[in-house]
């Protein structure tokens, strides 16, 4: 018997759905990241305006003050959508389990001095209520935001902060116990310390602009907060005093700083990029939170550093101004 | 002289690394079969790592593209930024 084998080849029809092909200049193949994101915002046909917010329709562009001609120009450079998102982190929470894994089988908490292992914890412990506020403002701002190149990244970011707050509480657990947590959550209610920091994160839950929201929390707060707690701190201050096993058990926070910063760099500066007016507004916001937010850090970076905590600051807020001026704000 | 060629199957992961290339290499031609995607060049084709980081936005490692490679002719010179094929004199 003899078979023929032939290969036909099926041209498909379309390249990419509509409503990306719209957005790309033509039917072109389409990333899966343009599939996920490009065309999806709602913008039409909402039948009542919601009864909580009788001025705006459901998603409405004149909840902030920045103004976009086209908000699908807010991209995000890591180009995450669900699947790939998902994937990345998942790739990161196996690091990590591996870290716990490793300080915990070696006996490592039980080596580290106990007065650094007190830093630590006074340190880290309360920062997992501002984590849960980051992930509540970064909620806030997928829920009012508008465009989906913006708000769902923001959703991202909000789980992510979520996920930091859940190290942090599985480092108090290893270090110390449960009683830690209880601990850690009466300093941040009551110790003077934290009062300045906490004022700024419940200040913010009340900001009813969720483009201003985003300045104030993904990246005058965080901009500062991660250089100098997690870089200059753990990483560096505390890894020098015998303390790598604690810097193990936050090295996502280093690495997702890194990575999430670059989303926060391009919104901004295309934002900025787009109108003098917003680049007044985002310049004007910067300045005020930033300062605020730096006030903040300080007598909480002093619990670690004492003396040399301003100095410390104050290089921290160089480069987060160098880092702001990059992107086109005059701070 | 004469080409050098390199085969990808046609997928998601290979797409960015055929346009890298495509842009990189004038002279590449590509031609789409089923399923894979082929790219003659005369003499020399260089994939430079940059080109497809700039395109999915985040780090690349050249090794990679083995991963949706199908076939490749040519003298094969690779370092942590680019592999170039070329036929030596």
């Amino acid at each position: 018997m003899h078979i023929d084998l032939k290969t036909v080849k099926i041209n498909p029809l379309r390249q990419t759905f509509a409503n990306v092909a719209d957005r790309l200049g033509g039917d072109k193949p389409a990333s899966r990241y343009q599939e996920a994101t490009l065309g999806l915002q709602p913008e039409a046909n909402f039948h009542y305006r919601p009864t909580w917010d009788p001025g705006h329709e459901l998603f409405d562009p004149s909840r902030t003050a920045i103004r976009m001609k086209d908000w699908y120009a807010l991209k995000d450079p890591r180009q995450l959508y669900y699947g790939n998102w998902t994937m990345t982190r998942a790739r990161q929470q196996d690091a990590m389990e591996s870290n716990f894994d490793f300080v915990e089988t070696r006996g490592l908490a039980a080596t580290l001095p106990a007065e650094l292992k007190s830093t630590a914890l006074h340190l880290l412990l309360p920062l997992r209520h501002v984590a849960w506020g980051a992930n509540m403002n970064n909620f806030s701002i997928c829920a009012y935001g508008y465009g989906t190149a913006i708000t769902a990244p923001s959703s991202f970011h909000a789980m992510d902060q979520l996920g930091i707050a859940q190290y942090l509480t599985r480092l108090g657990l290893l270090l110390a116990g449960p009683e830690s947590l209880d601990i850690a959550k009466q300093a941040w209610l009551k110790q003077p310390e934290w009062q300045g920091l906490r004022h700024y994160v419940e200040d913010s839950f009340v900001l009813s602009d969720w483009f201003m929201l985003y300045v104030v929390q993904n990246f005058a707060l965080d901009g500062l907060l991660y250089p100098l707690v997690y870089d200059r701190i753990v990483d560096d201050h505390l890894a020098m005093r015998n303390g790598s096993a604690v810097a193990m058990l936050t090295a996502f926070m280093t690495e997702w700083y890194g990575e999430s910063a670059k989303w926060v760099d391009a919104q901004i500066k295309i934002a900025a990029a787009e109108s003098p007016a917003n680049r007044e507004l985002l310049s004007e916001w910067t300045r005020t939170w930033r300062d605020r937010a730096l006030s903040a850090l300080v007598p909480v970076a002093a619990m670690a550093l004492g003396e040399q905590a301003q100095a410390a600051a104050d290089e921290v807020l160089g480069q987060f101004n160098s880092r702001a001026a990059k992107l086109g704000l005059s701070v | 002289m004469s080409n050098v060629f390199i085969a990808f199957q046609a997928n998601e992961d290979s797409r960015p690394v055929i346009e890298a290339i495509l842009e990189d290499n004038p002279n590449a031609v590509s031609s789409a079969s089923p399923a894979m995607v082929k790219i003659d060049c005369k003499d020399r084709l260089v994939i430079r790592r940059e080109s497809i980081e700039s395109r999915i936005g985040r780090s690349f490692d050249l090794q990679e593209i083995q991963l949706s490679l199908i076939t490749l002719t040519g003298h094969l010179d690779e370092d942590d930024d680019q592999l170039t094929l070329s036929w030596k004199q």
